[in-house]
């Protein structure tokens, strides 16, 4: 397991999961620090299965939202797959609102959430 | 809701002093994002003295957060020499909160879709939408550099409308 800054980093198999450390995901500098982490595991350590775990999350903003939407992006330019699990129900209705709940896949629980990343073929 | 601005005078928050109900608080701040915590800690710190719930204090923090971030980095480009200027009034029902910057203003009657298929992918434009969600009421004033928002007392579903 390798502790970040701002993030707790755990591989779990193929899938890298990745813990929110803060509680309030709202000052643009965390966001910017958060990004640049997970950017870093994408583009620097190949990390491309990643499970984003929320249970720590509190509050998060719209610009939060929209480095999830690049990351996003960045990860389906690898072939790879984001998640999302552990998400509260007043956080959940943030993405409900802006009907990113479309976009992301968003799971109860971990253990649901890493169930569903594809298996590399054997 | 019709545009009021609220007066130009108004009570500095004091750390440790009680709010008064129906009295204007005023907080003023350069243009930079990491002032923006301690305003929503100020303000949600007075929220304790409203009837407000916690889902309640949920919904105006995060408007609250949307409004601030919108007027120092679109109002007043994140001029660090420009001025956001808050006020605040504890009501009986809840608070009513406004934001002004020292930009040009906006058009907020013509903002795109953000939940359009072809806007959703986008990184921002999020901010308005969430503000008039999780306010019960919001307008601008002419120009459109100053928002106000009202959040009354609402059921643990207020936020899921």
């Amino acid at each position: 397991m390798t502790d970040q800054q701002r993030l707790q980093v755990e591989p779990v198999n193929e899938v890298t999961v990745v813990t929110f450390r803060d509680k309030k995901i709202l000052d643009e500098a965390v966001i910017q620090e958060i990004g640049d982490a997970l950017f870093t595991l994408v583009d620097k350590q190949y990390k491309t299965k990643l499970l984003l775990n929320f249970e720590n999350v509190e509050y998060l903003s719209s610009a939060a939202l929209g480095k999830l939407i690049t990351l996003n992006k960045r990860v389906k330019e690898e072939n790879g797959e984001l998640k999302l699990c552990n998400i509260i129900p007043e956080i959940y209705e943030v993405f409900r609102i802006t009907k990113l709940n479309r976009l992301f896949e968003i799971y109860d629980d971990m253990d649901q959430a890493l169930r569903r990343f594809k298996r590399r073929a054997t | 809701m019709s545009h009021n601005s609220p007066p130009s005078r108004a009570s500095r928050v004091r750390a440790g002093v009680p709010f008064k109900k129906n009295a204007w608080y005023s907080i003023d701040i350069p243009s930079a994002s990491e002032e923006i915590l301690e305003v929503e800690e100020s303000i949600i710190e007075a929220l304790t003295q409203t009837v407000l719930t916690n889902s309640d204090v949920f919904a105006v923090r995060l408007a609250l957060d949307e409004a601030l971030a919108n007027a120092i980095k679109h109002g007043n480009c994140a001029d660090p020499g420009k001025k956001v200027c808050i006020r605040f009034r504890l009501e009986d029902e809840g608070i009513t909160i406004s934001v002004r910057d020292e930009g040009c203003g906006f058009d907020y009657r013509n903002i795109p879709d953000p939940t359009a298929d072809d806007r959703l992918e986008l990184p921002c434009g999020r901010g308005l939408l969430l503000m008039k969600s999780y306010m019960d009421k919001i307008s601008f004033n002419d120009a459109g550099n100053e928002v106000t928002m009202f959040k009354g007392r609402g059921n643990n579903d207020s936020c899921l409308q």
